[in-house]
């Protein structure tokens, strides 16, 4: 193994590579592309990955809506058909009794689901939008990007202020240009509302858009005399909870307030938030995964075509071979610096493979950097994947090595010299 | 220096047997300079390369400096080889990427002797064959008797105890056939051993032993008035 490390040994190896560039650059160009396209797919699938991270961000990815439908079953002297109204008190309950629920925010709309939406007035200006009354701490289930002044806050729902927060779309539409909505006043259903905050659409907000009206819950209920009925709840079970059994649970907690029958699954509704944001996760890793299949079958490719350009040229330097082995080359010798130079290329071909992946992978980044709703964000390779690629590399590179090693010393030099 | 009693050879073509050597008794002392002749099949290759440890005899003994050539591994047989023989080829078979200079380091590589004195000595064994000057160029820019100069100088520069050269001149034209003999014989001169496979009888007649091989026995082994090829250069 000593000669590894000894520069004779690679005087001879850079010697017999630099006199035969052409057949340098063919060898390394499969190595090369199969690198390349381990390293740009492992940084495309991370990117994605903190892109969708990125725009989940601030959400409690955890947790579920729940509503009331119509029953299914008759039950209890009810018929079936009849229609399921939750209250702000069934909140409290689901957060008291069941464990590991984090937070339960009630919540009221108008305009939603098809609804007629309230007419909201600005001077001359006017349009239709949908209007939430929330409390603050739905600003955790999908975190809110305020563009100007602040959102909902407790004293909002203790004084059930007539104040509200208007989406990007609703500030160009009843606004002038360049025109400061804070402080002002707009009519909602007929209700004069002092605009505190102006939000911006988040990307995986389900029905706010960036259209929508922000106020408080208590508001809401005076404006829309809704009294405790609320159009639906979020409940927000702990990071490590598992949220299917507080979705059945706070179902089963409900059916028995409002005598459904335990069995009745149309009752109430509810979409797992959860679930979704694991779907996306499964996507990456699975794109990731593939990314990690295909590009390691593309390095084995390279490295293949490696071995058999080697294999080639082996042929093609059977005379100089056997002039090394007649001048007292031992099998050993030949083998190891044929392998080494199969090992030499392949490693310099990844090298360039890596430095060439990760200059792309920063092209792309910048190049995406200013669309904003494409989930991409640093795309990065962990140093153990590099680790890995390099090591399977040296590993693959010196095996296929071996066969055309193998061949060159095969050959008796005295056949190598033999005159044609 | 070489002792071969009864060697044997044949090689198997297909079904047939072909019986090239068939009992070769030869003796070399140190500081001779013989040449094999004979005709095409007579088996002067076959023993060349059977002295030259590129192939193995069937049956016979071969002792070269006093060790008994037998039942070599590969490795070992590289090892004397780069000990004992320094080789010269009629096509030159230098590196054609290497320089003049590093080709005639090569066998110096493979000794393990450091990069300094590998390059001292090829300089030195360049300048013995009147190169030095051109121990930077590529064998593609040098002429056949140049190129053939080169080899000479590599075949000495691992300090053989014998040179074996098959063809030197087979590739020459006469006068550069003359200049590359005249080497041959001043390194004679100076005390090295010296095997010469040739057809040629201007050749042989420059050494001082020629031993006629026929049908793969010794026809006739003589010694002879050395013609000196500098009188013809």
């Amino acid at each position: 193994m000593k000669f590894i490390f000894t520069r004779d040994t690679w005087q001879e190896i850079f010697g017999a590579i630099r006199k035969n560039k052409m057949r340098t650059a063919i060898t390394i160009i499969g190595v090369f592309w199969g690198i390349l396209l381990f390293i740009v797919l492992q940084g495309a699938a991370k990117g994605m990955e903190n892109g969708f991270e990125y725009n989940f961000r601030g959400m409690a990815t955890n947790s579920i809506f729940l509503w009331g439908q119509q029953t299914g079953i008759p039950y209890g002297g009810f018929n079936r058909n009849r229609s399921m109204q939750i209250e702000l008190g069934d909140t409290y309950r689901i957060a008291n009794q069941i464990g590991g629920v984090d937070f339960v925010a009630p919540r009221n709309a108008r305009g939603v689901f098809g609804a007629e939406a309230p007419l909201v007035v600005n001077n001359v200006k006017s349009g239709s939008y949908k209007v939430f009354g929330d409390y603050p701490i739905i600003d955790k289930i999908a975190k809110k990007k305020i563009r100007k002044g602040r959102f909902l806050n407790q004293k909002d729902i203790d004084d059930s202020r007539k104040i509200c927060v208007i989406g990007e779309r609703i500030l160009t539409e009843l606004f002038e240009k360049d025109e400061d909505p804070i402080g002002q006043y707009i009519k909602i259903s007929n209700v004069y509302f002092q605009v505190v905050g102006v939000y911006k659409e988040n990307t995986t907000d389900f029905f706010e858009g960036d259209d929508s009206i922000f106020i408080p819950f208590t508001t809401f209920k005076k404006v829309y005399n809704s009294g405790d009925r609320i159009g639906w709840m979020v409940i927000a079970g702990y990071p490590d909870e598992d949220i299917v059994r507080i979705e059945e649970e706070a179902k089963t907690l409900l059916k028995r307030r409002y005598s459904v029958h335990p069995e009745d699954e149309r009752a109430f509704g509810s979409a797992n938030f959860g679930e979704m944001f694991g779907k996306i996760t499964g996507f990456v890793k699975g794109l990731k995964f593939t990314a990690l299949v295909v590009g390691i079958a593309t390095i084995l490719a390279g490295v293949i075509a490696i071995g058999n350009i080697l294999l080639i040229t082996v042929k093609e330097r059977t005379k100089e071979i056997g002039i090394r082995r007649a001048l007292g080359a031992t099998p050993g010798e030949i083998r190891g610096q044929i392998i080494l130079e199969a090992v030499f290329l392949t490693v310099l071909a990844g090298i360039l493979g890596i430095t060439t992946g990760g200059l792309s992978l920063r092209g792309i980044n910048a190049a995406t950097k200013n669309i904003e709703d494409f989930p991409f964000l640093n795309p990065t390779v962990s140093l153990e994947y590099i680790a890995l690629a390099l090591l399977i590399m040296i590993t693959l590179g010196s095996l296929i090595g071996l066969i055309p090693a193998q061949r060159a010393v095969s050959v008796r030099p005295i056949e190598a010299l033999r005159e044609e | 220096m070489i002792q071969i009693n009864e060697l044997h050879k044949s090689y198997r073509m297909g079904s047939n047997e072909l019986h090239v050597l068939k009992g070769i008794d030869l003796d070399i002392k140190e500081g001779e300079f013989v040449s094999i002749m004979g005709s095409s099949g007579s088996g002067k290759s076959t023993l060349l390369n059977i002295i030259g440890m590129l192939d193995l005899a069937d049956k016979g003994s071969y002792v070269l400096d006093g060790v008994p050539i037998k039942n070599l591994s590969e490795k070992k047989a590289a090892l004397y080889r780069n000990k004992f023989l320094g080789f010269i080829f009629q096509s030159f078979n230098l590196i054609n990427y290497k320089n003049a200079a590093e080709n005639v380091a090569l066998p110096l590589y493979y000794q393990g002797i450091s990069r300094k004195i590998r390059k001292e000595k090829s300089l030195y064994y360049l300048e013995k064959v009147g190169l030095a000057d051109w121990a930077h160029h590529l064998p593609s820019e040098l002429s056949g008797g140049q190129k053939q100069r080169v080899a000479i100088a590599r075949a000495l520069a691992s300090e053989p105890k014998v040179l074996l050269a098959d063809e030197p001149t087979g590739a020459l034209d006469t006068t550069t056939s003359y200049e590359v003999m005249d080497f041959l014989q001043s390194i004679n001169d100076e005390g090295k051993t010296i095997l010469v496979v040739t057809h040629e009888p201007d050749i042989a007649d420059m050494t001082k032993r020629i031993v006629m091989l026929k049908d793969g026995k010794i026809l006739e082994d003589k010694k002879v008035e050395q013609v000196r090829a500098s009188q013809y250069v």
